[in-house]
C-alpha cells in the first residue's frame, strides 16, 4: 500500500504569555512526530485534552505551517499556506470538526453551503450545481425538501449531515474529521458513525479520525495512534491495540471506558492529572502518573519501537528487537 | 506585578504623546493662527512679525522638537490670543467643569447602577420595562435637544430656574441634569444586561443550591461578577469628566473647560488647544489606569495572569 | 418510606411542556441513575424538584423529603433542604465556581450556612474535606481561585463543597461529561468511594449508560420528558424492554465487536412544542403498532421485575453481549 500521507518529525510550539518586557513561554503543543496514512485507511488519533491531537490534524491539513518537521502528501511537500497551488490542495483535503453550528453560516441555506465549495473550485456550474447538491444530499442522508433550510431549523445530527455533504462536496481524498461525533447524542452519533463508514467504503476516502471517545474509534479505525503530551506513545492496529494495550497510558485509557453491566473493579484509575504542556515533565512525560515507572523513566526520553508488530514508546515493555530501517 | 504597572505606565505615556503629534500636526495644517487672531484684512508686515514671533516660519519637525522640549521641562506655551501662560488659562476653567461634572456622574452611578440592577433581578416586570424605556429616551436624545427641552420647561414657561450663567448653586442644576440624565440611561441599560449574563452563569445556579439566600447570592456571588464590566464603562465616564461638557457648557454659558476649547479652537489659540488636549488625554489615561488596577482588584484571573 | 418522592412532577416552559409527570422515589443510601439523550428532561427534573429553575418555568405535581412537600415550598424552607439535605454538582465544574472567589471562601460559605462554622473551625474543616475529596496540598490550595485549577479538580471543589452540608443526597448532574476519559475514572471512583464511606444517597444523571451501571443501583431511562423504563442496573442493563433503551445499547460501539456496522434509533428525537400523539417514541419504533400512535403507554409493573412504559415491551430474556477488556 502507498502512502498517501506521511508527517515526518513534526513539531508544533506556541508562545504565550507574552508581555512587554517578560520571555515569552514556549509551549510544545506537537513533540516530535512521525505518521503515515496508507490510501484508504481510517486512522484513529486518540488522546486527551492537551495531547494535541487537533493541533496535529491541523498541521496533516497544511492548514497550520509546523514550527519543524514536514508533511508530504502523495509524496509532494505541503505547499505554504495561502499560495495558488495550497488553495488547490483545499479541494483535495477535507476538515471535519465537532461543532456543525459553528462550522455553518447561519444565515445560508444548506443548499447554498454544499454548493459553495463547487463554485469556489469551479467544480460544476448553473443547473449542474443544483443536481450536484440534491446527490449529495441524497448521499448523506437529507430530504430533499430540507435544502432550503436554515442551519437552526435542523438538529444537531443534521447539521453534521451537512457539514459532510459540504466536505464531500469538492470529491476528497483525504479527510479529517475531529471529534465529528462528540456532541450527539448517542442514537444520532451511531447514525453518522454509519455514515461515515459507508462514505469512507464507497469511496475508498482515506481518513485521520481524532476523538476522545475509544469506543467510535474502535468501531471506525484500522489502526489507532495515542497521543501523550505531544507524542505518539502507541500506535498499533485498533484490533490489537484496544483488545491488548501495551503502553500503561492506553492500558489506563481502555480500563477508563464505563461498559455498560460493568462496575467499577479492575479499572486502572491513574493518579493526577495530565500535566501542563508547558510544564512537561522529564524523561517520559507520563511517568508521574505511570505505575511502573522507576528512576530512569524520569531521566529517559523512551523512543517509539517496534514491540511485536506494533509501535510503543516505553522503557518498561520487554525489549523486542528492532525492525532494521 | 511591577512589571505590569511599569508597562502600564509607558503605555499610558506613550497614548499621550500620540495625542500631542496628532494634534499638533492637525492644527497646523488646518489654517493659519496669523490669519485668524489677526484679521483678514491685517498688514503683511504685521503677519510676518506674527509668524516670526512665534516660530511659525520653521520647518514643522523644528517647530515639533521645540514644542516636545517645552513640554518636558513643564513649559506649555502661551496663549497667542491673552499672551498669558497657556496652563493657567486651561487649569483656572477646570473647577468650573468640574462642578457640573462630578456632580453629574454621582448621579449617574448612584441612579443607574442600581435601576440596572433592580430591573435585571425584576425581569420583565413593569418596573424592568420602565427602566429600559427610560435608559432608551436617556441615551437617544441628543444631550443639546435635551438642554433645549430643559430650558424650555423650567426656565422660560415655568421660570424655576435660570437658563445659563454661573452665579448661583440653581444655575447649576439644569446642566447637571442634562449631563446625568444620558448617562443614566446608558449605566442602568449596561448594568441590567451584565448582571443578567452573570445570573445565567452556572455559579450562581450553584450559589443557589448551596442553599444561600436569594439576597446573599446576588450580594455576594451577582454583584462582585456583573462589576467587571460595569467598571470600565464608569471609568470612561471619569475620563470624560473634564471633557464631556462642551456642549452643555456652551448652551448654558456655562465657563468651563468645554466653553474654553470651543473659543481656541475657533481662535487658532495652538498653545491653549495643544494644552488643553494635553490635559484631557492625560485624565482619560488616567481614569483607564485606575480601570485596569481596579480590574485586578475584581478579577483574580486577571491579577494572576499579571503577576506571572 | 422513601426519602425522595416525586409525584406527577410536571414542567413547562413558556407554555411548552418538556416534563409530563415523573414519578420517582429515592431511598436512603440509594444510588440511582437517571439515563437519557439531550432534552430529555433528566436534569430538569432535579433542578425543579430543588426550585432552580429560572422564573418562567411552571412547575406542577409534588416533590416531598421525609414528607416535606418542596413544590411551591417558602424561599427558606427551600434554602433549608438545599445543600443540607439535597446537594447538587453540575457538568461543567470549571464555570460552576465562582470565579471571583478563592474556593476555601466558596466552601466555608456552605460550613456556615448549614453547619455553623466560622472563622478558624470552618477553615479546617474545609481543609480537611478537600484533603478527602484528593486535592493535594489542600492547606495552601485552598486560597486559590477556581481558574488555578483544572476542569477535573473543580469537580473535586465542588464535590468537597456539596459534602460541606453533609447531605443525604447529592444529585450528580452529568459530573464527567466535559471530562477526559482517566479523569471521568477518577471522579467516578471518588463519587463511589464516598458514598460507600458516608452513606449518602446518589442521582446520577448521565447519557453515559456505562458510568451509569457502574455507580448506580437502579436506573430510571428518560424519553422526551417521561420515564421510559425504570428497574435496578442488572436486569435493566442485562435484558433491556423498552425499545428505546434497547435501542441506545445497541447504539454504543462495542470495544470488542470490532468494525461491526453499529444499529443507530432512526430519527431523531421529537421536538417538545410538536411532539407526536400517543406514545412519544412510536415514530422511531421498530416495534410500533397502530394503537402505540394513538395512546401514550403508562408505566406500568412488569412480571419479571421492573416497570416500562410500553405496549410491547421486549419480553426475550436474550441477555446482553458480554463486555470485558483484557488488561495486559
Amino acid at each position: 500500500m502507498s502512502p498517501l500521507l506521511e508527517a515526518r518529525g513534526l513539531v508544533q510550539q506556541y508562545t504565550s504569555g507574552k508581555s512587554l518586557f517578560g520571555k515569552p513561554d514556549i509551549v510544545r503543543a506537537v513533540d516530535g512526530i512521525d505518521l503515515t496514512v496508507t490510501r484508504g485507511e481510517v486512522l484513529g488519533i486518540v488522546g486527551e485534552s492537551g495531547s494535541g491531537k487537533s493541533t496535529l490534524g491541523r498541521m496533516l491539513l497544511g492548514l497550520e505551517t509546523p514550527f519543524s518537521g514536514e508533511v508530504l502528501y502523495h509524496g509532494q511537500p505541503m505547499p505554504a499556506p495561502r499560495t495558488e497551488q495550497w488553495r488547490r490542495l483545499r479541494a483535495q483535503m477535507q476538515l471535519i470538526f465537532q461543532d456543525p453550528l459553528a462550522a455553518l453560516d447561519r444565515r445560508m441555506t444548506i443548499a447554498a453551503q454544499i454548493a459553495e465549495p463547487l463554485e469556489i473550485h469551479g467544480l460544476a456550474k448553473g443547473a449542474e450545481v443544483t443536481d450536484r447538491v440534491a446527490a449529495l444530499m441524497a448521499r448523506v442522508g437529507l430530504r430533499r425538501d430540507q435544502a432550503d433550510r436554515y442551519p437552526h431549523e435542523l438538529s444537531g445530527g443534521q447539521r453534521q449531515r451537512v457539514v459532510i455533504a459540504r466536505a464531500l462536496a469538492t470529491n476528497p481524498g483525504f479527510l479529517v474529521c475531529d471529534e465529528p461525533v462528540s456532541a450527539l447524542d448517542v442514537s444520532i452519533q451511531a447514525q453518522v458513525v454509519n455514515l461515515l463508514r459507508d462514505l469512507q467504503e464507497q469511496d475508498g476516502l482515506t481518513m485521520v479520525f481524532i476523538s476522545h471517545d475509544l469506543k467510535v474509534v474502535r468501531n471506525i479505525c484500522d489502526r489507532v495512534a495515542v497521543m501523550y503530551l505531544g507524542r505518539v506513545v502507541e500506535e498499533a492496529p485498533s484490533d490489537s491495540i484496544f483488545a491488548e494495550p501495551r503502553h500503561p497510558y492506553t492500558q489506563a485509557l481502555v480500563s477508563s471506558i464505563p461498559l455498560a453491566g460493568q462496575g467499577l473493579e479492575g479499572r486502572i484509575i491513574l493518579r493526577g492529572e495530565p500535566p501542563n504542556p508547558a510544564a512537561r515533565p522529564s524523561g517520559c512525560a507520563f511517568h508521574p502518573r505511570c505505575r511502573f515507572a522507576d528512576a530512569s523513566c524520569t531521566v529517559q526520553v523512551p523512543p517509539l519501537e517496534n514491540h511485536g508488530g506494533r509501535l510503543a514508546a516505553c522503557l518498561k515493555l520487554p525489549r523486542a528487537p528492532r525492525l532494521a530501517a | 506585578m511591577l512589571r505590569f504597572t511599569l508597562a502600564k505606565i509607558a503605555r499610558a505615556g506613550l497614548t499621550i504623546l500620540l495625542v500631542m503629534t496628532f494634534a499638533f500636526i492637525v492644527l497646523r495644517m488646518s489654517g493659519d493662527p496669523a490669519q485668524v487672531l489677526l484679521g483678514p484684512d491685517a498688514p503683511q508686515d504685521a503677519v510676518d512679525a506674527f509668524r516670526e514671533r512665534w516660530g511659525l516660519n520653521d520647518p514643522l519637525w523644528q517647530q515639533y522638537l521645540a514644542y516636545l522640549q517645552q513640554i518636558l521641562n513643564f513649559d506649555f506655551g502661551i496663549s497667542m490670543r491673552d499672551q498669558s501662560p497657556a496652563i493657567d488659562l486651561v487649569l483656572e476653567r477646570v473647577p468650573a467643569t468640574l462642578a457640573i461634572t462630578v456632580p453629574a456622574l454621582i448621579l449617574k452611578v448612584c441612579i443607574g447602577i442600581p435601576a440596572g440592577v433592580y430591573a435585571a433581578l425584576h425581569r420583565d416586570s413593569i418596573a424592568d420595562r420602565g427602566v429600559i424605556m427610560m435608559s432608551i429616551f436617556g441615551f437617544t436624545i441628543p444631550s443639546f435637544v435635551l438642554a433645549l427641552v430643559l430650558v424650555l420647561v423650567f426656565a422660560v414657561t415655568l421660570d424655576w430656574l435660570p437658563s445659563g450663567g454661573q452665579d448661583t448653586w440653581r444655575h447649576a442644576i439644569l446642566p447637571i441634569a442634562t449631563l446625568s440624565i444620558g448617562g443614566i440611561g446608558i449605566l442602568a441599560r449596561f448594568s441590567r444586561s451584565a448582571m443578567i449574563e452573570v445570573l445565567g452563569q452556572p455559579y450562581i445556579r450553584t450559589a443557589m443550591a448551596k442553599g444561600l439566600p436569594w439576597r446573599e447570592v446576588v450580594w455576594k456571588h451577582a454583584l462582585p461578577n456583573a462589576a467587571i464590566p460595569i467598571i470600565t464603562l464608569v471609568g470612561f465616564m471619569v475620563g470624560a469628566l473634564i471633557a464631556g461638557a462642551v456642549v452643555v457648557e456652551s448652551i448654558f454659558s456655562w465657563p468651563g473647560v468645554g466653553r474654553l476649547i470651543v473659543v481656541s479652537v475657533s481662535n487658532r489659540d495652538l498653545a491653549v488647544v495643544q494644552c488643553l488636549l494635553l490635559v484631557i488625554a492625560a485624565s482619560m489615561v488616567l481614569a483607564n489606569l485606575c480601570v485596569d488596577f481596579a480590574y485586578g482588584l475584581l478579577d483574580p484571573r486577571l491579577r494572576q495572569k499579571r503577576t506571572q | 418510606m422513601s426519602f425522595v418522592s416525586i409525584r406527577d412532577l410536571k414542567v413547562a416552559f413558556d407554555g411548552v411542556r418538556v416534563l409530563h409527570g415523573i414519578d420517582l422515589d429515592i431511598g436512603r443510601g440509594e444510588a440511582v441513575g437517571l439515563v437519557g439523550e439531550s432534552g430529555c428532561g433528566k436534569s430538569v427534573t432535579w433542578l425543579a424538584a430543588l426550585g432552580l429553575l429560572p422564573g418562567k418555568a411552571r412547575v406542577t405535581g409534588s416533590v416531598r423529603i421525609e414528607g416535606r412537600e418542596l413544590i411551591d415550598a417558602r424561599p427558606g424552607e427551600l434554602e433549608s433542604v438545599r445543600g443540607a439535605r439535597i446537594a447538587m454538582i453540575f457538568q461543567d465544574p470549571s464555570s460552576s465556581l465562582n470565579p471571583v472567589h478563592r474556593v476555601g471562601r466558596q466552601i466555608t460559605e456552605s460550613l456556615r450556612l448549614h453547619r455553623g462554622l466560622r472563622g478558624s473551625a470552618a477553615r479546617a474543616e474545609a481543609i480537611r474535606l478537600l484533603d478527602m475529596v484528593g486535592i493535594p496540598s489542600a492547606a495552601t490550595r485552598i486560597d486559590l481561585y477556581p481558574h488555578e485549577f483544572s476542569g477535573g479538580q473543580c469537580q473535586r471543589v465542588m464535590i468537597a463543597m456539596a459534602l460541606a452540608g453533609r447531605p443525604d443526597l447529592l444529585i450528580a448532574d452529568e459530573p464527567t461529561t466535559a471530562l477526559d476519559a482517566t479523569i471521568q475514572a477518577q471522579i467516578l471512583d471518588l463519587l463511589s468511594s464516598i458514598r460507600r464511606d458516608t452513606g449518602m444517597a446518589m442521582v446520577f444523571i448521565s447519557h453515559d449508560l456505562g458510568a451509569v451501571s457502574a455507580v448506580c443501583d437502579r436506573a430510571s431511562v428518560m424519553y422526551a420528558g417521561r420515564i421510559v423504563e425504570t428497574d435496578n442496573v442488572a436486569r435493566l442493563f442485562g435484558a433491556p424492554k423498552h425499545p428505546y433503551t434497547r435501542g441506545l445499547f445497541d447504539a454504543i460501539p462495542d470495544l470488542n465487536a470490532g468494525r461491526a456496522r453499529l444499529v443507530p434509533v432512526e430519527g431523531t428525537v421529537p421536538d417538545p412544542r410538536n411532539l407526536p400523539q400517543g406514545c412519544a417514541f412510536a415514530p422511531r419504533c421498530a416495534r410500533a403498532t397502530r394503537f402505540c400512535t394513538a395512546y401514550a403507554p403508562d408505566l406500568k409493573l412488569q412480571a419479571m421485575g421492573g416497570k416500562v412504559a410500553c405496549f410491547h415491551p421486549d419480553q426475550s430474556s436474550e441477555p446482553m453481549r458480554e463486555t470485558q477488556v483484557v488488561v495486559a
